[in-house]
């Protein structure tokens, strides 16, 4: 108790000292006598917070316009304008920041993170596309989000790819949700911001290895259209669950559908269903059978991605900052630096905390990436198991509908339908 | 065909709903409860309008990152004369090199690499120093001289007028001292010593 005691006091007179090194002017201010007077240091105001308002309104401004021009006036060149419009104004006015996709890690933050208080205004960009999404379809993704309308934007000549391929990689987006949710509820990274490929064109400014795999996916998207809205979007995995249950979607055909086939393959991103008729249905037995077997499988993954997941958590924690400096100063690596002291053992000597409290922390924040690998492993178990179950569930429909999940709500296809409503003749 | 169908179907249930519409409608409720109770947990937690990054200099160690890790190039951190703390040196830490040979603004005796100090002869022995912002590129060399030989009025600070100010700052990210913390946007500034007065006029 005693050495405790005085520890403190020596850390309050260091402490005291620090404090006073830089309260302390070595020369002293001049008095002039030629009358001269000290100019004020000038502080640049930032963006105005009423700025931040009118985004939101543009927001909603955006999403109502989308919606209104996909539901109602079934119109492809006014969502085509539309998305100039959000990449002009999301994108290089904006500079892309806050964005939707990047607001879920700010609100996992904030959730787990009682230290971090959220901006109202990233509050409206998380929830505002989900609601619209949740009433009428992903309209959000379709012209509003400026990532998706420059990927848009580049379709110039989409080709189809095979169905199991897009099975596939569609689970990739649900691996990066969980990851981002990670990384972002141990306070340790915004792995979305930071890997965000379309940001450097948006800034006209970015690291090189960003500004090659934005020029990348560009150029894929040429031929796979958006490739990084269907594989690899973690809001876009949100947007997908929310859209099932969307209570108006997109329709192709104003009326009834006639099978005409017309549209069959004019969905640049694979979203159009095609009709299941009763003479494909298999067996019963078969399917019961296959159903048992998923619903034994379903657990057993879940089980084993969550270990799998948990064995993996010191090395999803090694990002952390803080795990990284423990990690160095444990095993005397000094950042890999061979000259001089690397900075951020510099900067842990000169801040005057002492190593034990660093491990401490450190193991703490190892320790909830213990839990978090099971969850994250369990999660990607549980999308797997989902995938397959979503193969072999049978449903009857006779018509060309889109697939509510991965239709982007773009209304390409809606020209390619002959029909014309009967309000219209 | 399809019309008679439908027909069927709305006569089957009495509601006029269906399995398949009563799970959908039911998943909606839910999901839409639990939007808006994420919605109003985090409004109510949530203190301020907005937040800007900014940099503590009490923290910082003028590793010279702020002038590479910035999203924008050059950097967005610049150095900030808080003229209250200048002593007004001829001897000045910040703007000339330790080796430098005589006192005057000759390119070779300057310590900034952009030449971004501009030195002015007030009276004697008094000279005051002035920064020129489209020059300086945030890479904290006068801020180190000063810190170390002179009362630290050199203070490297996120300039807000170029700040684009990123979701998550690209400069925190690689910051050793963890100096960087988001502030609310009432109070953008965190100079340190005795600027307190400078902030409010």
């Amino acid at each position: 108790m005693k050495k405790r005691f005085s520890i403190i006091i020596l850390l309050i007179i260091i402490s005291l000292q620090i404090y006073n090194s830089f309260a302390v002017q070595r020369f002293p201010k001049p008095e002039f006598e030629s009358g001269h007077t000290q100019p004020p240091t000038i502080t640049p105001d930032p963006r105005a917070h009423a700025l931040a308002i009118l985004d939101v309104f543009v927001l909603v401004a955006a999403l109502s316009v989308v919606t209104w021009l996909v539901l109602k006036k079934r119109f492809r060149i006014g969502v085509f304008w539309m998305s100039v419009f959000a990449v002009l104004y999301f994108g290089f006015f904006r500079e892309g920041c806050v964005c939707s996709i990047g607001s879920l890690q700010n609100v996992t933050l904030a959730l787990f993170n009682s230290e971090y208080s959220i901006p109202i205004t990233v509050v409206a960009f998380f929830v505002l596309p989900l609601v619209y999404t949740l009433f009428f379809g992903r309209t959000f993704c379709a012209g509003v989000c400026p990532l998706g309308a420059l990927q848009d934007i580049f379709a110039f000549k989409p080709m189809p790819i095979k169905s199991w391929l897009e099975k596939v990689l569609g689970i990739i987006p649900f691996i990066y949700l969980g990851l981002a949710i990670l990384y972002s509820a141990t306070s340790t990274d915004f792995i979305i911001c930071r890997y965000d490929p379309f940001i450097g064109f948006f800034r006209l400014d970015a690291s090189f290895m960003m500004f090659i795999i934005g020029a990348i996916l560009l150029l894929i998207g040429v031929f796979i259209a958006r490739p990084y809205c269907r594989f690899l979007c973690p809001y876009g995995a949100l947007l997908n669950l929310v859209s099932r249950f969307s209570k108006k979607h997109i329709t192709i055909t104003p009326a009834e559908c006639i099978q005409c086939r017309l549209c069959e393959d004019s969905c640049p991103f694979g979203a159009i269903d095609k009709p299941v008729l009763l003479k494909d249905k298999e067996a019963r037995p078969v399917a019961v059978r296959r159903f048992l077997i998923i619903g034994i499988i379903i657990p057993v993954l879940i089980l084993a991605g969550g270990f799998a997941g948990s064995q993996f958590h010191e090395n999803l924690a090694i990002v952390n900052p803080k795990v990284q400096l423990a990690n160095e100063l444990l095993h005397n690596t000094n950042y890999g630096e061979t000259e001089k002291e690397a900075f951020e053992i510099e900067a842990f000597k000169s801040a005057g905390q002492s190593k034990e409290e660093l491990y401490l922390e450190a193991a703490a924040i190892i320790n909830q990436f213990y839990y978090g690998g099971w969850v994250l492993g369990g999660f990607i178990g549980l999308v797997f198991g989902l995938t397959l179950l979503s193969l072999s569930v049978f449903k009857y429909k006779e018509d060309y509908t889109p697939n509510k999940s991965n239709c982007l709500s773009c209304a390409r296809c809606v020209d390619y339908c002959p029909i014309i409503p009967e309000s219209n003749l | 065909m399809a019309k008679k169908e439908k027909k069927k179907k709305l006569t089957f249930s009495k509601a006029g709903l269906n399995r398949r519409d009563f799970i959908d409608r039911s998943f909606r409720f839910s999901i839409g409860l639990g939007l808006t109770g994420i919605a109003g947990v985090l409004i109510k937690k949530s203190k301020s309008k907005e937040y800007v990054w900014q940099l503590d200099p009490e923290k910082c160690i003028h590793c010279g990152r702020c002038a590479t890790s910035c999203v924008l190039t050059p950097s967005a951190v610049k150095c900030f004369h808080v003229f209250d703390m200048c002593g007004y040196c001829d001897l000045c830490g910040g703007y000339l090199r330790p080796e430098a040979k005589n006192l005057s603004t000759a390119a070779e005796n300057q310590l900034c690499p952009t030449s971004a100090i501009e030195r002015k002869f007030i009276e004697e022995p008094f000279f005051e120093y002035h920064i020129i912002e489209d020059l300086c590129i945030g890479c904290a060399k006068c801020v180190k001289g000063c810190s170390a030989f002179g009362n630290g009025s050199l203070q490297l600070q996120v300039n807000h007028r170029i700040c684009v100010n990123c979701n998550e700052c690209a400069i925190a990210r690689d910051c050793p001292s963890d100096a960087f913390q988001r502030v609310p946007i009432e109070e953008p500034y965190r100079f340190s010593g005795n600027s307190k007065d400078e902030k409010k006029s």
